[in-house]
């Protein structure tokens, strides 16, 4: 990477009473990513974006925002927005007066406020409900009013925890998908946390798993698929096979296994007997009772088998990942 | 819930009766205070407003109302002062000792008024040396006062949560311009709602007031107290008390109005 920072977080770290929410985490975030947290509850991303919002500060430890030290700053000395998980519009404001809000706060003056409140409505699609109370609103309106109220102060970085989380699936993957689309188009900084893998994988250009206050791994989407460093990444990032063959712990995605009645299809082949197979919709899931003696998972079948037959399972070496 | 007929009837008659107990002789009061007949002679014969004019005449009872008004507005901007403080310090902070103090501030609203007014009157005379009058009233009535306030306020700050106010920081306003712009417009309807409900309790209090009111001062209540056995003056104590009645509804149905309000539109 050759874009320059705008976030490094060294050292740092937040205990709760005995828990360390956060432990010894170093991070670098470069301008205009979009950076996902991405972890189980309690694996200390939300409090990670509380201390780079300020609103937890840390144990030791600091946060570079542009190269200045804003650990021990306030929130409202702080070039970063946070998009919240319940939205926290505030309910008293009509649409136009939630968006204006922090441009208010700094003294920009009630023209040019409200010119630059009606530009962000529009960038979220809003227009015609400036007059509209929060509680007037649907869920994924309020969402984009949200983002409008952060966005339209043009902070250096912005920050969203698990902003997705109270909308239905369609309306989820749409905002994804526009989300990416917004971001891409005003060029800030995301720092975006969930802890839904799905999520992360569709919407970020670089991922960082935790667990249990620290980072297990940063990478690409597509690296953390591929390649994941732990056993915990490659269980809570996509599905993975455990597989003991030739004396080495390998695993496999599921769907990079072939099931099949006899024919192998890669250069490495395991025999088994078909358990059960369940239907998920886009897929089948096909459970095989291995040879090896444990349960293998494939959603890669090349012909119909029934319940009860041989078949042979089969995956190329080169998809194989070994986990220390 | 469902329930079958005989017991919805049964249940709406036994409600009828509860409601009836209550309210017919309160409408008697103030149907009364229209009765032509001096001794209330019932049903009346005829209507009049004299005994309004009397008892509007009355200097005793001009005096009494207001020492009432006073006394009420007085222990309702403490009770507003200090148990918002409380409330915020209780609700925003943890410290030791957290839930006592919460305990402390509630329990007064169920001490026998005789106890606290006693209690009061010992402290104020014995230990402090004061001499009862309008300040003791205006102490006694803000120690119940308090706890109105207090619920309303914890209640409501409770549901707010803090995300409205960290929403507000982050978005660039510090502390001040946050209660000033935030906190302060979604606790108000609360506010006046328990300062309503103080002022109709301190309005019609008589325990806690007979011992720290001392002899130069009658509120309202004191004054029908001690006008009541005094049979040309019933026209006029039924009067008092007729206003008492109308007066006592206004604020209750305006804070329940207001809770109903915030119940919906508070937060989502």
């Amino acid at each position: 990477m050759t874009k320059p920072v705008i976030i490094a977080i060294r050292g740092l770290s937040r205990a709760f009473g005995e828990v360390r929410a956060v432990n010894a985490v170093d991070l670098d975030i470069f301008e205009g990513e979009f950076i996902t947290l991405l972890g189980p509850s309690g694996s200390g991303k939300t409090t990670v974006l509380r201390m780079i919002a300020g609103f937890e500060k840390p144990d030791s430890g600091t946060i570079l925002l542009g190269g200045k030290d804003v650990s021990q700053l306030p929130p409202y000395d702080r070039d970063v927005n946070t998009v919240f998980q319940d939205y926290a519009l505030f309910p008293h404001m009509n649409v136009i007066s939630n968006i204006e809000y922090g441009l208010r706060v700094k003294g920009v003056d009630k023209s040019d406020r409200r010119a630059r409140a009606m530009q962000a409505l529009q960038q979220v699609r809003l227009e015609g409900y400036e007059s509209r109370k929060p509680a007037q609103l649907s869920g994924g309106q309020r969402q984009r009013v949200a983002l409008a109220r952060a966005l339209v102060n043009r902070p250096s970085v912005l920050l969203l925890d698990e902003p997705l989380g109270a909308l239905d699936l369609k309306l989820r993957e749409q905002m994804q998908i526009e989300l990416k689309e917004l971001q891409r188009a005003v060029g800030i900084t995301f720092i975006f946390v969930t802890h839904d893998q799905e999520e992360a994988l569709t919407m970020s250009d670089r991922i960082v798993v935790f667990n249990h206050g620290r980072i297990e791994q940063i990478g690409t989407p597509r690296e953390i698929y591929d390649n994941p460093q732990s056993s915990f990444v490659s269980e809570f990032v996509g599905q993975t096979n455990k597989i003991e063959i030739e004396g080495k712990k390998i695993n496999v995605r599921p769907e990079f296994i072939v099931v099949s009645k006899s024919t192998s299809y890669g250069n490495r082949s395991v025999q088994g007997v078909l358990r059960d197979a369940i239907f998920v919709g886009a897929t089948t899931r096909y459970l095989v009772d291995s040879s090896l003696g444990n349960t293998i998972i494939s959603t890669n079948p090349r012909e119909a088998i029934a319940i009860g037959e041989t078949v042979t399972l089969s995956w190329d070496k080169e998809k194989e990942f070994l986990i220390q | 819930m469902t329930i079958s007929r005989q017991a919805r009837y049964a249940l709406m008659s036994l409600m009828g009766i509860g409601l009836a107990f209550i309210y017919i002789p309160l409408t008697v009061v103030v149907i009364n205070s229209f009765n032509v007949s001096k001794t209330f002679s019932w049903p009346p014969t005829s209507f009049t407003t004299l005994w309004w004019a009397k008892a509007i005449e009355n200097t005793g009872v001009r005096e009494a109302l207001k020492w009432s008004v006073l006394a009420g507005l007085s222990a309702t901007a403490i009770a507003l002062l200090l148990g918002t403080t409380l409330a915020f310090a209780v609700s925003r902070y943890s410290f030791f000792g957290r839930e006592i103090i919460s305990l402390l501030v509630v329990l007064p609203i169920s001490l026998p008024g005789v106890v606290t007014g006693i209690a009061l009157n010992n402290a104020f005379t014995k230990q402090l040396g004061m001499s009862t009058g309008l300040l003791t009233v205006v102490i006694g009535h803000a120690t119940f006062c308090i706890v109105i306030v207090y619920n309303n306020a914890i209640a409501r700050l409770r549901r707010m949560g803090t995300s409205l106010q960290e929403a507000s920081m982050d978005l660039g306003a510090n502390g001040i311009t946050t209660f000033r712009l935030i906190t302060l417009p979604n606790l108000a309807s609360a506010l006046f709602a328990g300062g309503l409900l103080a002022f109709g309790l301190s309005f019609d209090e008589i325990v806690v007031t007979t011992f720290t009111a001392g002899p130069g001062i009658q509120t309202l209540p004191i004054w029908i107290y001690n006008n009541l056995f005094r049979p040309n003056q019933a026209p006029i104590v039924n009067v008092v008390a007729a206003t008492l009645v109308v007066l006592s509804i206004v604020p209750i149905y305006l804070s329940q109005r207001l809770s109903q309000d915030s119940t919906s539109g508070g937060r989502f």
